[in-house]
């Protein structure tokens, strides 16, 4: 088969459903049990450190 | 490597790139390479002398315990500055088309419709988007992670290679050095200056959040991430072209005909979807919240809201090309994924506004928040317009007409404009430490002209251009074409008039907003000492 119509073949079959299956796959991750303290956790990072970085020592969590 | 051995090699390469911007400058073929080349002598000669005064002098360590706020100082000047430089070219080719003799006989080569014109969308674009990307997701992407900006000095160079590119545009289209792609004007050489200057802007955004300190990446750091990896992506694939000659500023597309086109705008509605959308996002994730002051309305949602405006955008380009050589198959689908975008664009429109919710009533007292509140609200009409002009039946009475235009303006000034006009009066008293700006009912003026302006532009451009697209296709009872082409034009005077009135309102808006921000820097009194700030929730 030419290269052509092998990649639109390969393009509009099994990509596709990798692709749909990625995005189907994030949306049930988004809604996991649990997600909604990480969540509301990462929500509330813009009103922490506005002046200054986080000192070093914090850093392994 | 020490920072001396650095100087040496630094010297070395500014030394061999001025001397070859001198010697390019001699052999040059045309006018706008001669003059970029000068450009870049200067400027090399200029780092040259500037490097070597710096060499074996003590260096400065650089503050790991604050943020790299300079650059993004700067990139708030940059973008205001940039702002009402595209606004006036902007009003200048609007009453150009309403009055044609402003194009001057004696400018004639350098200032008529045809070179302003890409000076005007790549100034507004590029130039006070660009600035106004750059110096917020800097500033979002330090705040989120708690950490400095990686690469040291490495953001200056992304600001000023950036100015640098801005100046090569622009005055490369003056001069005519153009390769005529829309939104991609820029020929050769200044492709390959972006390209590095993009790549180091990723190093930076990259670094910082791989060196962050909070366990998750905030949503508006996935938008800019997404901004800045698919326009470098679609930068390089639609910008592969061969000079003609190292001399000249000429190059020949390698694509051509129909995948040509294709490429083109599978570049440039991503440039809209990718550059204004997904980078603008990224600014009203942490902006809008931050003024309303209350986290974003649904987190989940902004989630599904960036993966399905990725994996959507991307194909949307095709609907450019309806009725064209484009295989019907293409064209459909870019159609299809136009009208599905309908739904994340409105998913993250509800998410913004949402995020107000119990706190509508600062809408009353807060200029800034209204003015962010408004630009969603023309992120959600003009994204609900775009997919039905996507639509070919639809398409095929707006294309090629002002309707076109029109829309591209309420999304660019409605959303672009008062989404940055918004972040700009939010960031100039925090990055300046002022209590607070110099003046609310300056932003309420801005508010106003804006709106105003923006509405003016649109209603006038939906009128002209459904008017023209129905002239176009008006036939008589024997199947003859009612109107030539001049009688449209003719007609579409009043409406040219009125638009240019919109963009002088915008424009005044602007400039209000510069004084505005002037005196608050000079004026407002300062913030009270540091280390007083308390943790908002």
């Amino acid at each position: 088969m030419e290269t052509y119509s092998f990649l639109r073949e390969f393009a509009d079959s099994w990509m596709l459903l990798l692709l749909f299956g990625v995005f189907v796959g994030m949306v049930f991750w988004v809604f996991r049990p649990g997600s909604r303290k990480v969540h509301q956790d990462t929500a509330n990072i813009p009103f922490r450190h506005e002046d200054r970085p986080a000192p070093d020592q914090e850093a392994p969590k | 490597m020490n920072t001396g051995t650095q100087n040496y090699v630094k010297l070395v390469v500014l030394a061999l790139a001025t001397l070859f911007a001198m010697i390019a400058a001699s052999y040059a073929r045309d006018l706008a390479y001669q003059v970029h080349m000068v450009i870049f002598m200067i400027v090399g000669a200029g780092l040259f002398l500037t490097t070597l005064r710096a060499t074996d002098e003590p260096i400065k360590p650089i503050p790991t315990n604050e943020y790299f706020d300079s650059v993004v100082r700067a990139g708030v000047i940059a973008t205001a500055f940039w702002g009402v430089v595209g606004f006036l070219v902007g009003v200048v080719i609007a009453f150009q088309l309403a009055f044609p003799s402003l194009n001057f006989e004696w400018a004639e080569g350098y200032a008529n419709f045809g070179r302003l014109r890409p000076l005007h969308t790549s100034a507004v674009i590029f130039a006070f988007g660009g600035n106004a990307l750059i110096a917020t997701s800097f500033f979002v992407v330090q705040r989120t992670s708690a950490a400095r900006l990686w690469g040291g000095n490495l953001g200056w160079f992304v600001f000023w290679g950036y100015q640098l590119f801005i100046v090569l545009a622009a005055t490369g289209y003056l001069l005519g050095g153009t390769q005529s792609k829309e939104y991609a004007e820029p020929e050769w050489y200044v492709d390959i200056w972006l390209t590095i200057v993009w790549v180091a802007y990723l190093a930076c955004f990259l670094g910082t959040i791989v060196k962050r300190k909070e366990p998750h990446i905030y949503v508006a750091n996935w938008f800019f991430l997404g901004f800045i990896v698919t326009v470098a992506m679609l930068h390089i694939v639609n910008n592969i072209s061969i000079p003609v000659s190292i001399w000249g500023s000429k190059s020949v597309q390698v694509f051509s005909g129909v995948q040509d086109a294709m490429v083109q705008w599978w570049y440039g509605h991503n440039a809209v979807g990718f550059f204004l959308t997904a980078g603008f996002l990224g600014m009203m994730y942490y902006f809008v919240p931050k003024q309303a002051e209350r986290p974003v309305f649904s987190y989940k949602l902004s989630i599904i809201h960036f993966w399905a405006l990725i994996f959507l955008y991307i194909w949307a380009g095709p609907h450019h090309l309806h009725y064209t050589a484009l295989p019907d198959w293409a064209s459909t689908l870019g159609m299809v994924f136009s009208i599905i975008l309908w739904m994340p664009s409105w998913g993250g429109m509800i998410n913004g506004l949402m995020t107000l919710q119990g706190a509508w009533d600062k809408l009353r007292t807060d200029p800034v928040l209204r003015m962010m509140v408004t630009s969603l609200a023309f992120y959600g009409m003009s994204t609900f317009e775009g997919p039905m002009m996507s639509i070919r039946s639809v398409n095929s009475l707006s294309h090629y007409t002002d309707w076109t235009i029109g829309h591209v303006h309420s999304g660019a000034l409605g959303w672009n404009g008062l989404i940055t006009f918004g972040a700009l009066y939010y960031l100039v008293p925090v990055l300046w430490k002022r209590e607070r700006l110099y003046s609310l009912s300056l932003v309420s003026w801005h508010f106003w002209l804006a709106t105003i302006g923006i509405v003016l532009y649109a209603a006038s451009m939906w009128v002209t251009g459904i008017m023209e697209g129905l002239m176009w296709r008006e036939v008589d009872a024997n199947g003859f074409l009612v109107n030539s082409f001049a009688d449209t034009v003719s007609a579409k005077f009043p409406m040219y008039v009125v638009r240019g009135l919109g963009g002088v309102l915008f424009l005044s808006g602007a400039v209000i907003m510069c004084y505005n921000l002037w005196m608050t820097v000079r004026a407002a009194p300062a913030k009270a000492a540091l280390g007083t700030a308390v943790p908002a929730e």
